[in-house]
């Protein structure tokens, strides 16, 4: 078959490299089936749309849609994810390796601490599955902090700077309802250096 | 009217509350032990389930309430019509773990049993066999994309069974009588059965309360 197959991005870092604040145990199921199967029905869904549109099959690729943007979205978000997150013992853990960054979310919140706190509550809010991104406005260059439901991805005018996963299964082996705990620790583990990278337009376009 | 159940609180419940003469929502006692659904679903997660899950939507769903009466009593329209996501949220929240703790049962006190009388003619009918709809729903569980809930319901209208999701916690509404709901949101399951969520699935039909489903439909009609 001609169209590329999408295939899961190794972890840039080990399962247990983000202990205490996410466990092994997570990131292995996280990583190795949930990403997985998002990649897997990503490939199923992709080829049944090339197939439609080989054979001028218009409802066919219009029913196809949501399950591109479930599972497209859910390859998308967690590649983002996992670049972002970084070892709590790593320079690129480190807010000192987002000086730009930094200084624009000073700007916009105050402090880090108050960024933080917006950030959080931003995150508990949300109502079922989805994720938390820090985000920045192409256009208009504001930072801004939003949530997309589901598998949703963050597209149009914003380009994601960080985001984290607000799913269940994210946290639920390690914190269960306790989400605000998971939260509290993940300040420990982004990854600023591609934080910056994104921020500053550097690292382009995302791969998959 | 079954769902009117968890608008009354004990006696004793009622004693406990504070001076706010308000009507308070309270989180409903389970009809048997957390691990007594084992091993279709584990104590553990039942514990969890109900105990800070379930009692978070309640306690949510009292502090929107509460708001929600300031607004009315200021005549901020504005200030209702932004509380709604907050109250169908944790009203609904309330409303399905309610639902969904009475249909279930241990195995040995029905739970599994198989439905008779009226609804099990329907399910028949429409379906062809129990087992038929349990593989109907089990797909529409798996189908849910994020979390949410599938039911049985009953169209007011036509009197027709249905299989119907609903996104996080959005109750069953309208023209629609719940008969049957699976919660599949992570934490009714992920304990036990991580991403396996189709043995989940599969597992919790040993649990179900078939009366509790033709009590509804009887109700219903
Ligand atoms: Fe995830
Ligand atoms: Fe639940």
């Amino acid at each position: 078959m001609a169209q590329a197959k999408f295939t899961l991005p190794a972890l840039p870092y080990a399962y247990d490299a983000l202990e205490p604040y996410i466990s092994g145990q997570i990131m292995q199921i996280h990583h190795s089936k949930h990403h997985q199967t998002y990649v897997n029905n990503l490939n199923a869904a992709t080829a049944n749309h090339v197939k439609a549109l080989q054979e001028n099959d218009v409802r066919a690729q219009i029913n196809l849609q949501q399950a591109i943007k479930f599972n497209g979205g859910g390859h998308i978000n967690h590649s983002l994810f996992w670049a972002n997150l970084a070892p709590a013992n790593t320079s690129q853990a480190k807010p000192e390796s987002a000086p730009k960054l930094m200084e624009a979310i000073t700007a916009k919140y105050g402090s880090y601490g108050g960024f933080k706190n917006e950030f959080k509550g931003v995150l508990l809010g949300l109502q079922g599955s989805g994720w938390g991104w820090l985000v920045k406005n192409k256009k208009t260059e504001q930072l801004d902090i939003v949530i997309t439901k589901d598998q949703d991805p963050v597209v149009g005018d914003l380009a994601p700077i960080f985001g984290v996963d607000m799913w269940e299964h994210a946290y639920y082996l390690q914190y269960f309802n306790d989400k605000a705990s998971y939260v509290n620790g993940i300040w420990n583990i982004i990854n600023w250096d591609t934080a910056e990278g994104r921020f500053l337009g550097r690292s382009g376009a995302l791969k998959l | 009217m079954s769902l009117l159940r968890i608008a009354r609180p004990t006696i004793a419940r009622r004693s406990l509350l504070t001076s706010s003469i308000r009507y308070k929502h309270t989180l409903p006692d389970l009809p048997y032990d957390y691990a007594a659904l084992e091993p279709a679903i584990s104590g553990k997660i039942m514990e969890l389930h109900h105990s800070k899950h379930h009692q978070t939507y309640v306690s949510s769903l009292n502090d929107a309430e509460e708001k929600y009466a300031s607004a009315v009593s200021a005549n901020d329209v504005q200030g209702q019509i932004s509380l709604q996501p907050l109250l169908k949220f944790h009203g609904g929240g309330h409303i399905n773990h309610t639902l969904f703790w009475q249909n279930l049962a241990p195995k040995g006190s029905g739970g599994g049993e198989p439905p008779s009388g009226g609804l099990a003619g329907a399910i028949n009918n429409t379906y062809g066999s129990v087992e038929d709809l349990k593989k109907k729903m089990n797909a529409s569980l798996a189908g849910i994309q994020g979390s949410g809930w599938s039911w049985l319901v009953k169209d007011k209208d036509t009197g027709a069974l249905q299989v119907i999701t609903m996104p996080n916690q959005d109750p069953v509404v309208g023209k629609y009588v719940p008969l049957l709901g699976i919660d599949a949101w992570e934490h009714a399951y992920y304990l036990q059965y991580q991403n396996r969520k189709a043995e989940y699935f599969s597992a919790i039909w040993d649990v179900i309360n078939w009366k509790a489903a033709e009590a509804r439909y009887k109700a219903a009609a």
